[in-house]
Order: structure tokens, then sequence, then C-alpha cells
């Protein structure tokens, strides 16, 4: 489904089949990372705190955006942000140390889950608060522009992010000035507890939310983010036109998160867990649950390139049980690793 | 006649009461009345009680406009720090209103915010902002520290005809105390005092109000007695009952969980060192959270904050006694 205007993603190449087995082995490391993370709510409680968001359901669109990403372009994302360091491959050690908040972690225990950072490897950080990196990503992408070398910055975001004012404001810029951006819009359907009809006059009308960027003059497109292989098409010829000087496009990438929006939030003395998804605990609608986990990107991935002959099943079975290895050991190490020293934050106040 | 409920319990009685007693009562915001079964939704109607999109400036905003259209808002915004992407709404636009008009115009709304959440809820998520409200013209702060206080300063919020900012912190939420049945108002600009004392007195608001409680507890094992005050409203700010109590005690040690230099602590303790200079026969304590932001993990997040053992040692400072172990 596209709005706006046209694309020409017709001329790109599909991922070859290494590119693919990459991709599949992208997206279970995200879930085994998350997976990890939410059963430590249970396994080690009180080792995490505050507040944690999976991207479980987001798997295909976060890998099939970072597959087409080149050396030297940008992310920035919200709070719900394992996914894209650890495809764009940020050790997973240091992720898990880091939501558990340790010394050994990516941020030395400061940042903690909703705040990860790795500048190096062009993740310019999650912000916190909602649409607030949408300004930073179109700043980042000035930048790009002033250095002239052909790169480009991508931001993530939900649904919900696009009634902020810093959304609107930040693609009118960015059409305005030709910046290469590329604004992926993670539709799952829902901000928190509210369902995206309750509260975007868009999908209350029926129409895609990628109709926004019309209103801005820039390239709007609706994809499903399920689909790996579709959404690297959709974000790579995204890019294309970004690194050609022809403007910024809003890709909405829809999804559906399989777990509820985040843990529970509770003052101290509650032990916090995952509640069930706000579909079924607020609106009651077991259907649609249902048949969001019977469409979970990563098991049909792998059956489609099992199916397709691109990735042999004993094959998938020996990768995953590598990935799981790798997950042990972030675990084990966070575990191990020490709490930071309680002067370490004062040093950083100040660059 | 009371009841025991938890303080955001007592936060939401009022709001119900006030809407049952004056139709012209609006409540909204994020991620409530989403479902039919909302109990709100239900008692009051689609009509005054909406959730509306993440929209913290159409949202405040809109309540600036409907309160100059006759109706009394009453915004939910969940965390204090969500209400900063929509500044000017809340500093330069209502607030404003009422002088500007010389009188003509009244803006009675009421936001709704959590602060403090320091449980590991890390940078953007734990902030103790409600200093930087106290000195805007036209707004009023409220910050109660107890389930009863925060259904009557609740009440009084809604009554009153200005913009009010009202702070709830997130570790108090399930704190359980009694509460007064049915309609019960505290009065703003009048403080609270939570333990009498003649050695010291230590001012504290919020959830310090109750490691000020624990501190003075510990301080009494020791012989030391402490007057523990909540202002309740930091704008408007009760300087006389501070006075008065520093005139007794001679001694007076501030508490807050804001950063020292953007801490309500900072402007009581100017007020009193203008007021009560010959009261005072030590310089005046503060004991607040050190200039830095907030951290994930427990150790560093703690480190920067106030708590009883740093209010006790204070004090003891204060009162010139040999530092006291523990
Ligand atoms: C300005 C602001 N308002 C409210 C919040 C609270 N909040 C955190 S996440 C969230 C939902 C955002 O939904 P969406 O943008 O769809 O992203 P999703 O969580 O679904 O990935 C809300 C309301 C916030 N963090 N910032
Ligand atoms: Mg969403």
């Amino acid at each position: 489904m596209a709005t706006g205007y046209p694309t020409d993603d017709g001329a790109l190449e599909a991922p070859a089949p290494e590119r693919l087995v990459w991709m599949y082995t992208q997206m279970y490391r995200i879930r085994e990372f998350e997976e990890r993370v939410k059963s430590t709510f249970t396994a080690h409680p009180g080792v995490i705190r505050g507040h944690t968001h999976l991207a479980d359901g987001a798997e295909g669109s976060i890998v099939g955006s970072i597959a087409a990403l080149a050396p030297g372009d940008q992310i920035l994302t919200s709070y719900r942000c394992h996914g894209y360091p650890i495809a764009l491959g940020t050790d997973t050690k240091a992720m898990m140390a880091e939501i558990y908040g340790r010394s050994t972690g990516l941020c030395g225990g400061l940042g903690g889950s909703m705040h990860l950072f790795d500048p190096a490897r062009g993740f310019l950080g999650g912000s916190g608060i909602v649409a607030q990196h949408l300004p930073h990503a179109a700043g980042a992408a000035w930048a790009a522009q002033i250095r002239g070398a052909g790169q480009a910055v991508v931001c993530f975001f939900g649904d919900g992010a696009s009634k902020q004012g810093a959304f609107h404001e930040s693609l009118n810029i960015a059409s305005l000035w030709k910046l290469p951006v590329v604004y992926v819009m993670e539709n799952n359907h829902y901000q928190a507890s509210t369902r995206s009809d309750q509260e975007d006059a868009n999908a209350a009308a029926g129409e895609p939310l990628a109709v926004k960027a019309t209103a801005y003059s820039m390239v709007g497109i609706t994809v499903d983010g399920t689909d790996p292989v579709a959404v690297h098409a959709t974000v790579a010829a995204a890019l294309a036109r970004a690194r050609a000087g022809e403007g910024p496009t809003l890709v909405e990438s829809l999804v559906y998160r399989l777990s509820a929006h985040g843990n529970l939030i509770a003052p101290p003395g509650v032990p916090l867990h995952y509640p069930e998804h706000e579909a079924v605990a607020i609106f009651g609608n077991q259907a649609e649950y249902e048949a969001a986990l019977r469409g979970d990107p990563v098991p049909r991935f792998r059956h489609r390139l099992v199916t397709d002959g691109v990735l042999d099943a004993l094959d998938a079975d020996a990768l995953e049980a590598t990935v799981r290895e790798e997950i042990d050991e972030a675990e084990r190490f966070a575990l191990e690793s020490p709490l930071p020293a309680p002067d370490s934050g004062l040093a950083y106040v100040y660059a | 006649m009371a009841h025991v409920i938890p303080y955001i319990a007592a936060i939401q009685e009022a709001i119900r009461e006030e809407m049952e007693r004056d139709e012209r009562v609006l409540y909204f915001g994020q991620n409530m009345a989403t479902s039919p079964d909302d109990p709100f939704l239900k008692q009051f109607g689609p009509a005054r009680v909406r959730v509306t999109p993440i929209s913290e400036t159409a949202e405040i905003g809109m309540a600036t406009g409907a309160a100059m259209a006759g109706f009394r808002p009453v915004v939910e915004l969940y965390m204090a720090e969500f209400l900063l992407v929509a500044a000017d709404q809340v500093v330069n636009e209502g607030s404003r209103f009422h002088f500007m008009s010389k009188g003509a115009v009244t803006v009675p709304m009421v936001l709704v915010a959590g602060y403090g959440f320091t449980y590991g809820w890390a940078g953007q998520h734990t902030g103790s902002i409600y200093g930087m409200f106290m000195g805007v013209p036209g707004l009023r702060v409220a910050m109660p520290s107890t389930p009863a206080d925060a259904k009557g300063l609740m009440t009084t919020a809604i009554r009153d005809d200005n913009p009010v900012l009202f702070f709830h912190h997130y570790l108090l939420a399930l704190t359980e105390g009694e509460v007064p049945d049915g309609e019960y108002a505290v009065p703003f600009g009048v403080a609270d005092v939570k333990r009498s004392g003649s050695d010291v007195t230590v001012v504290a608001t919020g959830n310090t109000v109750h490691s000020a409680l624990a501190a003075a507890e510990t301080l009494a094992e020791r012989g030391v007695s402490a007057e523990v005050i909540d202002p309740r409203t930091i704008a408007p700010l009760d300087v006389d009952t501070i006075l008065g109590s520093v005139a007794r005690t001679g001694h007076l040690v501030v508490v807050d969980q804001a950063t020292r230099h953007a801490s309500a602590a900072a402007v009581i303790a100017a007020e009193v060192a203008q007021k009560g200079f010959s009261s005072l026969q030590a310089p005046i304590s503060l004991v607040t959270a050190l200039d830095s932001s907030i951290a994930y993990a427990e150790p560093v997040e703690s480190f920067v904050l106030p708590d009883e053992h740093k209010i006790v040692a204070a004090v003891g400072e204060t009162l010139g006694l040999a530092p006291l172990p523990g």
C-alpha cells in the first residue's frame, strides 16, 4: 500500500541469500535477548528497575531497516530501543549489563533500558520523552547534508509519537530542507493502553497514518513491518532518495507488539512483571491478540527461508542454538558484573 | 469520620467528589478512560471524561481555553516531565491571562503530575521539577505528602480560580493513610506541622517529609527534638509558619528532592535568611539532591538523593553536635 508519491523500490535489488540469513539471525537475536530481559523479572526479581519496553513483534521492521543502512549512517530511537543496537553489532553483554544496571553496562548503568547509546556504531540514543528525538534526527541529517558524504539518518518512533508537535515540526523542516532522513513509524496500533483509532484522526477515518506525509509534501509509504524483506526494500528506496538529495520519507511500518507496553509501573514494594497485552487486559479482545501471535514475524521468516531453500532447517537450529548461548553468556556476564560505584555519575554531569 | 486509602486513591476521590458537586469540572488526559468500564467514564460520561492523544501542548492549551470558556478542567499528565513539552502553555499562557486582562479572564485549571520516581526510572522520568514553577506569577503549586493532604489539596485546586500544578510524589502512590469522608478542603498557603519539636526546624516537601519524620524519630532517641513542617503548597508559600518555628528553635534544615539550585529549599532558606535572621543561631542547612541527573542503577541513584541519614547529619551539624554514628 502506498500513499503520497510512488516509489522506485522496484529498482532495488533484493537481499542475497546470505543477507537473508543474516537478517533472520538478527531477528532471532533480538527476540532471544528480549525474552531473556522479560524472564529476568521472574528469574531475578529486582534486578531490572524502572520501565522496560520490548520490541517483540517488530523484529522484522527493525532488522529490515537496519539492513538498509550504509556505513556512516546514523539512527535515533524511542525508549523501545533494544533491537536496533543488537542488529548494529553492539555487544549484547554490555547491553544486558546496562539493563541490569551494572558498571560494565553500555552506559555504566547510568542510562538503563530506555537510554541505550552506541555512537561508535551510529546509534545516537534512545529518548524517553515521546517524539522528542524526531528533531534530533533532523539535526543529525542536517549535519550529514553539510558533510556531503552521502550519509543519512533513520529515526524510529511509534504511532503515538505522531500526535506530538515535534513530529509535525520535524517533518516540515526535513521536507523543506530536503534533509537526508527516513522517519520510520512503527505503527503497533497502540500507544500504551490507547488504541490508534481512539487518538489518531487518520486512523479513526480508516486511513493509513502515512498520509500525514502528504501535509509536508514528502513521500509517505505504508509497509508490512512483519516482513523484513519488504521493509528493507522500502527503507532502502527511501535512503536512496535521501542520499540523492530528494528529501525525507515517512515509512509507516505496520507491526503488532506481542508484549504489554512495558512492565508494570509500581512504587517500591510491588514486584515488577509484564502484564497481559492491553488488547486483552483493557479491551477484552483475545481474538486480536491471538491473531497477532499467529503472525509472529520471527518464526514466520524462518519458515519462509526454509521453505524457499535459503536456509536449511538444521542450519537454522544450529544458528538459534548459537544465539541462545550468546544470550546465556550476556545474562551471566550481566549478573556477575558489579554495580557501579555510588559516585560514578558525577563525572558525567558536564562534558 | 475517616477512611484509610492510598495516596493515589485520595487524589481520585477528590476529583470524583468535585465532579459530582460541580458539573463544570472536566477530567481528561492520555491513557485514561479508554474502555467503557472506566469508573469515571461510567459515572460522568464521555463529554466530561476523555482520553486524549499524546499531545501535551494541545491538552494543556485546551484546558486553558475551556477554563476561559467557563469550565474547570483537570488534566491528567502522569509524569511531570511530560508537561515540559508544553512549557509555554504552563508558564506563559494561562498563568498570565488574569493579569494581562486586568482580571477580566480567569483560568481555573488543574494539571495533575507525578514526580520524583527515583526507583530506576533514570534520567528523563525522575525529575523533581516543581521548583521551576514556584516563581511563575499566577501559578499555584501544590505538593501533598499524605493521602489526607492529597484529597484536601486537590479539592482546593479544583475550586481555585487560577491554574494549579498539582504535583504528587510517585514513591508515595500506594502509601495508605486516613482521609476524611466527604467534602474536605485543605487551604493553599497553610503549612502543616507534621511533628512538633523545640531544637530544630526541618522543612520538607513530598516524599522527603517522610524522610524528615524518620530522621526526627532517630534524633529523638538521641535527645534532639525536631519540628517537621510541610508547606504543602510552595506557591503560595507559608513563610510565617516556618518563621514562627525558627523563632522558637533557632535552627533550620530544609530538605528537598530537587537539585540544590532548582529547589524550593533554596527559596525557603532565602526567605528565612532575610526575615528570620535574628532568630538563627547557626547557618541554615540545605539537604537537597546533588546537582546531577538521576542514574538508572540504584547505588548511583540513591547517592545523589537526600535521605534520612543525610538529614540527621545536617541537623547534627547545625546544632553543633559531635558526629553521630549512622
Ligand atoms: C511527551 C510524553 N508524553 C507521554 C509519555 C508517556 N508515554 C511513554 S510511551 C507512551 C506511548 C507511546 O506510544 P507510541 O508512540 O505508539 O510508541 P510505542 O510505545 O507503541 O512503541 C506514552 C504515552 C512520554 N514518555 N512522553
Ligand atoms: Mg504504538
